[in-house]
């Protein structure tokens, strides 16, 4: 492999495809709108999954505000992985659900309640890649 | 189209057993289902072969390299946890269209220990544990969690599911395990994914199960039919698309498609069924179960393991064999382990936990991905 290739990225990598970083002004989460049924569906795609409809899909900025849908607090995961965290499922205001850490927060499964207004949020992933690469992930934070 | 009949069915005992081969799993089981109704192999036809972990490896043709090689033809299947029903399915398809009269399904599964999921992303770096969580504790803690969200569901009533089947699975010798675990045991072993304690887990085991399906004039011609079972139903169905499918799979939407198919084939209601073997990866999975399958009303399935009719001498006992909790669960042989538990009860040959005049019973599993199968199955003395 030539040597250009595994140098690190000056800048952070985004932790997945729909995070977009911008040159200049803020990181957002993209989505794609089908323009017959609207839909809204995390990443780029052809077709809609929900109506079959071709060619009818446009990119949309997604909200950084929405509703906690759905928690569990996980306390046993994979060894290096460091718990008790929250994984939250999130309805974004305007269309998306997206699944993600809840951070600056107890993970007590009593304290949290459903339908709580969270921000997302982007920050350092704290994690590496084998090239040294840092990456910019997306986490959920309660708005109040 | 013919019915279509189980005339030989079993499974081995599920456990771990690390020195054996997958192969000699599937082919133990696939000559006890044989000798269950007194074939060959020479009987056979085809082979449908359920196998998720070498899912590549044609497990099917190694089976029949163990057992005989008669030059059938062989389909391997892998389906997520519906794997052995698929298999088992495919079979029963070929005999409706009249291609065969008897065939061989077998599923098999050999496991390591430890959490299932997770994982990958597609960047460069680990995403569990950072986007939420793909353990399947999680995935179906979130299951659990989304049925609490919308009827308050408690921690207590999904413990109650592992301590009704742990209780079943002491008066099944075939279990993986035969151990009682009161309600205090259960919520305060070690939590996984909140409700799910590792009580709540389904064990992940090593296993296989077979069956002989035949058509209605071959069962005649060979004097099957007074340890028959009919095939009523054998439903199959993918995930329909609905808000949020895509970002936390949706278990409700796959199994009820198929729950209102299978009824229809079987032209029968929930309320005739006598049992259930359903797919209780977790114990959180059975309550919404209850639902999918019709078993009670939308939003009453807490109230349904609490008053205890879904426990063996209930109205509706579910998961008499000990299910996925405590029986084991080998995913690839999973679905045709729970035809063998059906199939026994509605031949009257279960012994301790004999569901008593059981004429229709219901297997049911789910394969994140999604896949969902339904089998009917009825007595026919
Ligand atoms: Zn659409």
């Amino acid at each position: 492999m030539p040597e250009a290739e595994t140098k690190t990225a000056a800048k952070p990598l985004p932790v997945v495809p729909f995070l977009k970083i911008p040159e200049s002004g803020e990181p957002y989460l993209e989505g794609h709108k089908c323009g017959h049924c609207g839909e809204v569906f995390l990443g780029q795609r052809m077709v809609c999954a929900a109506c079959g409809t071709r060619g009818q899909m446009q990119p949309v900025r997604l909200s950084n505000k929405g509703k906690l849908y759905n928690f569990t607090v996980v306390h046993r995961n994979f060894p290096g992985v460091p718990v008790p965290f929250i994984s939250a499922i999130v309805d974004l205001e305007g269309g998306g659900c997206l699944k993600g850490n809840l951070v600056d927060m107890v993970p007590n499964a009593e304290a949290i309640k459903f339908d709580m207004p969270v921000n997302v949020v982007f920050r350092d992933a704290g994690r590496k890649d084998r090239e040294g690469n840092s990456y910019l992930s997306y986490f959920f934070t309660p708005a109040n | 189209m013919t019915e279509v009949y189980v005339v030989g069915v079993d499974m081995i005992k599920f456990g771990r057993f690390p020195d054996r081969t997958v192969p000699s799993l599937g082919a133990e089981a696939a000559l006890m289902a044989l000798d269950d109704c007194g074939l060959t192999i020479q009987d056979m036809q085809a082979l449908y072969c359920g196998n998720l972990g070498q899912a590549s490896a044609m497990v099917g043709q190694r089976v029949l390299q163990e057992i005989g090689q008669t030059g059938i033809p062989v389909v391997n299947c892998a389906n997520a946890c519906a794997t052995g029903a698929t298999a088992f399915r495919e079979g029963y398809m070929a005999i409706r269209a009249g291609q065969y009269d008897t065939v061989l399904a077998v599923g098999v599964e050999q496991m390591g220990k430890g959490l299932l999921g997770g994982g990958g992303g597609a960047s460069g770096i680990p995403t569990e544990g950072l986007l939420g969580s793909g353990t399947m504790p999680s995935v179906f803690a979130h299951v659990g969690m989304e049925h609490s969200r919308k009827y308050g569901t408690t921690f207590e009533q999904f413990a109650k599911v592992s301590v009704k089947n742990h209780h079943h699975s002491t008066l099944n010798p075939k279990a993986m395990y035969q151990i009682e675990t009161p309600l205090q045991e259960v919520m305060g072993a070690e939590m996984i994914s909140y409700p799910n304690t590792k009580l709540m887990c389904s064990v992940n085991v090593d296993g296989s199960a077979a069956a002989v399906l035949m058509s209605e004039k071959k069962v005649k011609e060979k004097g099957l039919m007074s340890r028959a079972v009919r095939v009523r139903a054998a439903a199959m169905t993918s995930d329909p698309y609905t808000p949020r499918n895509l970002v936390m799979p949706d278990f409700n939407a796959v199994t009820r498609l198929a729950a209102k198919e299978a009824y229809e084939q079987a032209g029968v209601g929930p309320e005739d069924i006598n049992l259930v073997e359903l797919h209780d990866c977790f114990a959180t999975a059975e309550i919404v179960h209850y639902e999918n399958l019709g078993l009670c009303a939308d939003g009453e399935a807490g109230r349904l393991i609490d008053s205890g009719e879904t426990a063996l001498g209930g109205r509706i006992p579910v998961n008499v064999s000990g299910g996925l909790l405590s029986k084991g669960h080998p995913l690839g042989a999973t679905g045709i382990a729970n035809i063998y538990e059906i199939t026994t009860h509605l031949r009257g040959e279960a012994g301790a936990r004999q569901v008593k005049g059981a004429r229709l019973g219901l297997t049911h599993v789910v394969g994140m991905g999604s896949a969902c199968a339904i089998h009917v199955l009825e007595k026919v003395n």
